[in-house]
């Protein structure tokens, strides 16, 4: 059994796991600076027409009708040979009438699939309630750490979800994929998620430090508790990921963002648990001892 | 083995598959309610609607007041009302926003533009000077003339009854012109004086067309200027191919977790996938119940909520092979296991209802839809994890029918 051979031992190697951190978050974080979000209507304000033509249509043709409006300069998306998801500037109901109308009459119709229009100040709003959301969620889950179990745990807990976040963002941004106000319910799962497989550990932690033999190293307690603990987050992990990958490969295309970023962030989200959290945990407790002692010697 | 408990097992087994036909197939096509999961409310991305942010601004003439704000939301109700979708939605949101939900309409952009005209029926006479308006108007119906055309039939309240026949008396041969929201829409010339206050607009396009108009007028102008601040409108095609997707997806992630349960587990894993079943036909039952509107995130949460019903699960079973291991036998296994996993469970499930409750107070629309199945999907996987997976697993141990303890993963 893997569990009681414990090929190596996940606090001692510490460093190594905080180095495969960083090279993981640092590209994203110069790309978020260097290039940011593709940031989506949701978030810019904007329109978006989501289109199926009766006929097949290139994308010249939808540009053509477009720039009688003054909207050449609008992103068109086109997937099949009928289907285009255009995003404008905001437009108003009239001109939107007109832009449709003038979009079937000219390309031989058109059904309207979806048809989004936000407003610059909806976009705001979203940010700040995004922002205020992750900083309350954060806060309770801490509050919660520190009754249930300790304080220091809340704080690794708290950095760990901060890993995910940025790994999701980061990636977003590198690859410059769209984010909407669903990007937002996805990170802000992942925070439910993450600090769901971090309690987990923590809990065994809690469990065996009440059966801690006189003598045994804080950081062996650890170690063995992270194994203990690894098959179920190992599995469990993968029962999710099995679920978003479906919805990944057959789910619509509306919530396709949703769950890569769900994907990333679950995948993200069981890294930090195991090889971020509890070795913060550890490293706040040492500092803690090392306090102590120097506050004894003076 | 011992019979009472493996037909007990054979009950509950015949029971929830029952009900899990009932849930899904029309089994009886005359009793209302089955099957159940057609009961639960389908949101706008899934049935194709229109869902719309519209905000009072201030104008000159009419500065926005409370009062307005109520009027104009009521004037809406009015507008949509006469499209006769299912439960409209019409809701105020701070000071000055208005929510407008329809479901399952056919043209929403046309929805929107006709909540937000003014709407305001005016008749001039020819010098200029306005004679009535809409507010002396008592209804407006479509209707076609004797040839075929489509016409809007204006009847006004007796005072502005009175005022029309004076009108029409002194502008015989003249026209009165009828402006909709200022702009004319018709200039007929008075042929005799019409003493009982029914007026005709004609012609229309189509009786939709004045349908449509009919409808504003008799809604009545709005007290105050009204902007569309956001705006999402799917269609219904793609509503239901956005669904179709997701119960796709959703059966093979399902499939998947069932089998890598048992290939894992072994024969918990196969009473985990059990209880697994449970569970969705539970979170259907409860979605129906409690009128929950699924959305597509929404449906996103609640098969996310699928891999954590099974994580509670997982915890459990590890702690059982631990025990097992540690060399208890199968029933005080089962209720060690049971009891050292539940902490864990516990307090790990209410850090994440933690994010669910935030993200339901600060989420609009679908996403309050998904972060409200996440949550409910949490709480019925600790009851079935807790309780059915362990009644279970005690009565398959119980009735001895398989007493190998490595079939139990140890």
């Amino acid at each position: 059994m893997l569990r009681d051979k414990k090929p190596f031992h996940f606090i001692k190697l510490r460093k190594i796991w905080y180095v495969i951190s960083i090279l993981v978050i640092v590209p994203g974080i110069i790309s978020l600076f260097s290039q940011g979000l593709n940031r989506g209507i949701d978030f810019r304000g904007g329109s978006l027409l989501d289109l199926k033509f009766n006929q097949p249509t290139a994308v010249e043709q939808v540009r053509g009708v477009l720039a009688d409006f003054g909207l050449e300069g609008a992103s068109i998306q086109r997937s099949g040979e009928t289907d285009f998801i255009i995003r404008t500037k905001e437009l108003a109901e009239d001109e939107n009438l007109a832009v449709l109308q003038a979009l079937d009459q000219k390309l031989g119709g058109v059904a309207v699939q979806r048809n989004e229009r936000v407003g610059p100040v909806i976009g705001q709003e979203l940010i700040r309630k995004a922002l205020l959301a992750l900083g309350v969620a954060s806060v309770l889950m801490v509050v919660y750490i520190a009754w249930r179990f300790e304080f220091k745990q809340g704080i690794a807990a708290i950095i760990a979800i901060l890993h995910d976040i940025l790994v999701i963002i980061g990636i977003f941004s590198i690859f410059q994929i769209e984010v909407d106000s669903t990007f937002v319910a996805a990170v802000l799962t992942i925070i439910g998620y993450s600090i769901n497989d971090t309690i987990v550990i923590f809990d065994r932690i809690r469990e065996n430090m009440l059966y801690r033999k006189k003598g045994e190293a804080l950081e062996d307690v650890i170690n063995n508790s992270l194994w203990q603990t690894l098959a179920r987050s190992i599995n469990t992990g993968m029962t999710v990921i099995f679920v978003l990958v479906a919805l990944f490969l057959m789910g619509g295309a509306t919530i396709h963002n949703m769950v890569l970023a769900l994907l990333i962030g679950v995948s993200s989200g069981a890294y930090s648990s195991i090889f971020n959290a509890s070795p913060l945990w550890y490293d706040f407790k040492k500092m803690e001892e090392r306090g102590r002692l120097k506050g004894a010697k003076a | 083995m011992k019979w009472d408990k493996l037909l007990k097992l054979a009950g509950i087994i015949v029971i929830v598959a029952v009900i899990a036909v009932l849930a899904v197939k029309p089994v009886f096509p005359d009793v209302k309610w089955l099957p159940f999961a057609k009961l639960i409310k389908q949101g706008l991305d899934l049935q194709g609607g229109v869902h719309v942010v519209l905000e009072a601004q201030d104008t000159p003439e009419s500065p926005v007041t409370s009062d307005r704000v109520k009027q104009a939301m009521a004037i809406i109700e009015n507008r949509v009302n006469a499209y006769g979708v299912a439960e409209p939605i019409v809701q105020q949101q701070g000071d000055r926003r208005i929510i407008v939900e329809l479901a399952g309409i056919n043209d929403p952009d046309e929805a929107v533009r006709n909540m937000i005209k003014t709407a305001y029926l005016e008749f001039k006479t020819e010098d200029g000077t306005t004679v009535l308006t809409g507010r002396q108007l008592k209804t407006a119906t479509e209707g076609t003339d004797q040839s075929g055309v489509a016409e809007v039939n204006l009847e006004f309240e007796p005072d502005g009854a009175k005022i029309f026949a004076e009108v029409t008396k002194a502008n015989v041969g003249k026209p009165i012109y009828i402006l909709l929201d200022n702009q004319v829409i018709q200039a007929p010339n008075v042929q005799t004086p019409i003493p009982d206050g029914k007026a005709r607009i004609s012609p229309y396009a189509s009786l939709d067309e004045a349908h449509n108009v009919a409808i504003l007028l008799r809604s009545g102008a709005l007290p105050v200027k009204l902007e569309v601040m956001e705006k999402r409108t799917v269609g219904p095609t793609l509503g239901a191919d956005s669904l179709d997707k997701s119960i796709k997806a959703g059966i093979a992630g399902l499939a998947v977790i069932l089998v890598f349960m048992v290939l894992y587990y072994r024969l918990p894993g196969l009473v985990a996938d059990f209880a697994l079943v449970v569970y969705a036909l539970l979170m259907l039952l409860i979605f129906a119940a409690l009128h929950v509107t699924m959305t597509l995130p929404g449906i996103a949460g609640f098969l996310l909520s699928l891999g954590m019903a099974v994580d509670a699960n997982v915890i459990i079973f590890e702690r059982f092979r631990e025990e097992l291991w540690a060399g208890k036998t199968l029933r005080s296994g089962i209720d060690a296991g049971f009891k050292r996993a539940f902490v864990a469970i516990f307090d790990s499930n209410v850090t994440t209802l933690i994010a669910a409750a935030v993200l339901y107070y600060f989420g609009t629309g679908p996403i309050k839809g998904f972060a409200v199945t996440l949550s409910i999907g949490i709480l019925v996987s600790m009851f079935t994890a807790i309780t059915v997976t362990r009644y279970l697993l005690h009565l398959v141990a119980g009735s001895n029918l398989v007493r190998n303890v490595k079939m139990y993963g140890a």
